[in-house]
């Protein structure tokens, strides 16, 4: 069968990736769907279910180290988190704790809280915040991949800026309100949400790379999530420090603290990605740069 | 959501080691399937739940043709609907099937 | 002879004219006219009842001049009778809504068929025909004469020479009927240039022109996305490729605009080119330079292109591929609706397209209830060509399938409708009676808007597999066919089973498995592209797509 060379990580289903990303063979699934434990606030809304409700965890390998892999299914109601799916997320985190893998791989592609779920939502997504603190307590670093068709939005998205590292693709987005919210809420002039380009360039995947809150930008690529995870896995962790897991981690949050500030008295002007990348000398050749040469270009400016 | 429930006679592939597949999606015009070892070797075993209602007789021909074209006895497909067409259907079937036999 | 009689004026067209032009020379320097003074020279041109061509190609529109001629009073200018391709914009409806326009001959309303429709129930509107673009073009010459046309191009010069452009659709065809027949020629233009890349139009054709306060509206029409192609849509494309392109060695060709043909277009530098087709097949087209075509051309498997008209944002690529496309000594573009469907209806083996509709003799229709499209140029490019002498492979492969055993006359072109079963869960393709029929009765028309007649079908691809009507000896037969690929839907679900295998088994029946397609393999991964930033990627950059279909 002829393919293309790349295997788009965007397409993939959240099955697909866990495939993709783990060493052949490797992968357990808990709570599989044969378990059948589906959202009983669906089906009371009358609504489709899904047998995983749109959330794959378990076990397996990268590179031959153990990891625990956490999933979303952004296509299953936009990936958002209800009662069962945002246990199953916990769960894993917390069995993560336990057995110490040397990571744990989490697949954010949500726009957030399940809304048909309501409190049940919200409440999940602060047990996986609170699950993740004690997965990085143990010493065991939680990546985040962000580059499904949702991104990582809502409380997905503050999840996975709680991650050690952000690997994210030019597609992907990472966010907090959705921009059709912030349009709806504030007008089309503070943000026009049918404008893609400029909701790519406010939320997307090269533009949280140059600000700093994504880690490593790569191509929509299933083995370029793959091998970044893995380097993410072995590397000298300097994000570790970064976020405060090392001994005198409430020295690094202050270090944090103090950057975000700094960054937020210089730049509250800017409304618009473009104007980051022309403060760096960067013109409108940005948007159509393969990530490898943005990635050179960031390299090349770094103070 | 319709719920149908369909069980037809069909040969079996007893080369399939049993266990347990998921196949699809849950989204606008999808489906997902679960392929689960059934009870009965010479027969199979549907479950539908689907969002459009009002179409049982197309699910029927669809997955009689399915249960004839394929050796799908002994096993058990578990059906969620969200709208899909016949066509994405038959595929996503075809395609379980065919995990199934692991080529 | 009776010398009371009055001689015959043998000129008389000519001296309205004189008339004409004298009634609008005031609101005009030489040949140009100022934006704010259109309203007042249309006034003051334009007779009540005249046949009014205004430029509403498929993309290409006319806009200012179409504003101005629905700001014009009604008491002045009543009753015109539109001659024209398109009725795409809001202002052309406004046109028949103010009474200021009665009678329209055309091909296609696409984006205005709802509010055509309603005008057409409420009388406020008379349909003479509804035709196909070459139909209409010839009728331009016969019938339908526009005395006055209000055209759209790129640019003029002081003496009132025209550039086109790229985008060159309909318009030579309309001037030159309209010019050469006394008629009266308005221009309007995107820019005023002292000296024009080349000259499309003669100033001595035109009349006036004005430089319009924004550029026309062109409509990026034949761009698809190809993130919306679904993998049945890759199936079928495998299927067509392989069963079709590849079976008759089809090497001129025509698409009909949709996600079925982009999904072929996308697959022929790599399903194509794993079953060796380069060279072999889709070399020379009829079309317009679709972005989904970019990859095949890259891959050296489109040879030759020539285009109705242009697209929006593929200008640069195509200047930079002028082995592949018709361009002129300038470096732009050149293309002509007039001459490319002419080449389609007789220089091309094949045309594949979708619709909407199929009933069981394998006619096809657009037509929905409560709404009227028109057909646009599908009739021309999806019919037997009778009037075809040369020969090629395709041509006499499909004449001596449809004639059997008997001695062959004469080659049959490919008609190709390409279709799923099911447009939604409540909508099935395939159908007893089309709405067609309802709608001829609802809108008072003489005949069913059928796009392409049963008669001229030869192949109907669906998700099922391929009918082959050549090869089908009645029309029992061939109903039959068509159920044995209409799926599940109830035409479908009708089919004599027995009868469907036999069709299998003489092969006018395929299923995928026939052809040897795994159904496993079609997926997405098999497109060349699969978003429109791969597409750019594919162009070198060449390819700048509108705005609606970015998200950098």
């Amino acid at each position: 069968m002829m393919s293309t060379a790349l295997q788009s990580y965007r397409e993939a289903t959240a099955r697909q990736r866990v495939q993709g990303l783990l060493d052949a063979g490797s992968f357990t699934e808990w709570l599989g769907p044969a378990r059948r434990i589906t959202s009983p606030h669906l089906a009371a809304l009358d609504a489709p279910v899904s047998f995983d409700d749109g959330v794959v965890v378990g076990q397996g390998h990268l590179a031959a180290q153990a990891v625990v892999v956490i999933a979303q299914e952004g296509l299953f109601n936009g990936g958002a988190v209800g009662e069962v799916h945002g246990a199953k997320i916990r769960g894993a985190l917390l069995r993560a704790a336990r057995d110490r893998p040397q990571a744990v791989l989490l697949c954010v592609d949500s726009g957030g809280v399940r809304l048909h779920e309501a409190n049940a939502g919200l409440i999940a997504i602060s047990e996986i915040m609170r699950a993740l603190f004690a997965v990085q307590s143990a010493g065991i670093p939680v990546i985040a991949l962000v580059g499904g068709t949702c991104g990582a939005f809502g409380g997905m998205g503050i999840v996975a800026r709680l991650c050690n590292a952000i690997i994210i693709s030019e597609e992907g987005r990472l966010g907090l309100s959705g921009p059709e919210v912030i349009e709806t809420v504030k007008g089309v002039e503070e943000f026009d949400s049918r404008d893609r380009a400029l909701v790519w360039r406010i939320t997307g995947g090269k533009i949280r790379r140059t600000l700093g809150e994504a880690t490593v930008l790569v191509d929509d690529d299933m083995a370029a999530f793959r091998s970044a995870a893995a380097a993410e896995m072995f590397g000298d962790r300097p994000h570790l420090e970064r976020w405060g897991l090392s001994p005198d981690s409430l020295h690094g949050l202050q270090a944090a603290q103090r950057q975000l500030a700094a960054r937020a008295a210089l730049d509250g002007s800017i409304r618009d990605g473009q104007q980051v990348w022309n403060q760096l000398g960067l013109g409108e050749e940005v948007a159509l740069m393969s990530p490898a040469e943005f990635n050179l270009c960031l390299e090349a400016r770094k103070p | 959501m319709e719920t149908l429930h369909l069980d037809l006679p069909s040969l079996q592939d007893d080369t399939l080691l049993p266990r347990v597949l998921l196949h699809g999606v849950v989204s606008s015009g999808n489906l997902e399937v679960l392929v689960e070892p059934g009870r009965d070797a010479a027969r199979c075993i549907f479950e539908v739940q689907t969002a459009a209602h009002g179409f049982a007789e197309v699910w029927q021909a669809v997955l009689t043709d399915f249960a004839a074209r394929h050796p799908v006895g002994g096993l058990s497909f578990s059906i969620h609907d969200a709208g899909a067409t016949p066509a994405v259907v038959s595929l996503r079937l075809d395609q379980a099937f065919q995990s199934l036999r692991g080529s | 002879m009776n010398a009371s009689q009055p001689r015959r004026v043998w000129n008389h067209e000519a001296q309205r004219r004189q008339v004409r032009l004298l009634r609008g020379m005031p609101f005009a320097r030489d040949k140009e006219v100022a934006p704010g003074n259109v309203v007042s020279l249309l006034e003051a041109l334009l007779e009540p009842g005249d046949r009014v061509c205004l430029e509403g190609n498929n993309q290409k529109q006319a806009d200012f001049l179409s504003e101005s001629l629905a700001a014009c009073s009604p008491q002045r200018v009543h009753d015109l009778h539109l001659v024209q391709s398109v009725l795409a914009l809001p202002s052309h409806m406004e046109l028949f809504e103010r009474g200021i326009a009665r009678r329209l001959d055309f091909s296609f309303a696409g984006p205005q068929a709802h509010r055509l429709a309603r005008l057409v129930q409420s009388r406020s509107i008379e349909i003479g025909a509804i035709h196909t673009y070459l139909e209409l073009f010839g009728r331009y010459f016969i019938d339908l004469t526009p005395q006055v046309c209000l055209i759209a191009a790129q640019a003029a010069d002081a003496e009132g020479n025209l550039y086109l452009g790229p985008n060159t659709e309909d318009t030579p065809v309309i001037v030159e009927a309209t010019a050469f027949k006394s008629g009266i020629v308005i221009a309007q233009v995107n820019e005023r240039m002292a000296c024009l890349p080349r000259v499309d139009i003669p100033a001595g054709w035109v009349d006036f022109f004005v430089v319009a306060p924004t550029p026309n509206h062109i409509e990026p029409l034949f761009t698809r996305d190809p993130r919306h192609i679904t993998e049945i849509q890759v199936l079928m494309a495998m299927m067509a490729i392989k069963g079709i392109y590849a079976e008759y060695g089809v090497e001129r060709l025509n698409h009909g605009i949709g996600f079925d043909t982009a999904a072929i277009e996308l697959l022929l530098p790599t399903y194509g080119e794993s079953l060796g087709l380069k060279g072999k097949v889709a070399r020379h087209w009829a079309l317009n330079p679709h972005p989904t075509l970019i990859p095949a051309i890259e891959a050296g498997f489109v040879e030759r292109v020539h285009s109705f008209g242009s697209e929006v944002g593929m200008e640069a690529y195509v200047a930079a591929r002028p082995d592949v496309f018709f361009t002129g000594a300038d470096g732009s573009m050149r293309s002509n609706r007039a001459f490319c469907q002419t080449a389609g209806l007789y220089a091309c083996d094949m045309f594949i397209g979708s619709t909407l509709q199929m009933d069981l003799a394998g006619n096809s229709s657009t037509a929905t209830l409560g709404r009227i499209t028109g057909f646009g140029g599908a009739p021309n490019m999806g019919s037997d060509a009778r009037g075809r002498r040369h020969a090629s492979a395709a041509w006499l492969k499909a004449g001596r399938e449809r004639s059997g055993d008997g001695t062959l006359v004469r080659g049959q072109k490919l008609v190709v409708q390409t279709v799923e079963t099911w447009r939604e869960p409540n909508h099935p393709t395939f159908v007893e009676r089309l709405d067609a029929w309802q709608l001829m009765e609802d809108m008072g028309m003489d005949l069913p808007p059928i796009m392409i007649y049963g008669d001229d079908v030869s192949h109907v691809v669906t998700e099922e597999g391929i009918a082959n009507l050549l090869l089908c000896r009645s029309p029992e037969e061939r109903a039959q066919a068509i159920r044995g690929v209409a799926g599940y839907t109830p035409v479908g679900r009708a089919r004599d089973r027995a009868v469907v295998e036999n069709l299998r088994d003489r092969g006018v029946i395929r299923r995928p498995s026939d052809l040897g397609i795994d159904v496993r393999d079609a997926t997405r991964d098999l497109l060349a592209a699969r978003s429109i930033k791969d597409l750019v990627r594919a162009s070198g950059g060449l390819y700048q797509p509108p705005k609606q279909f970015r998200n950098w």
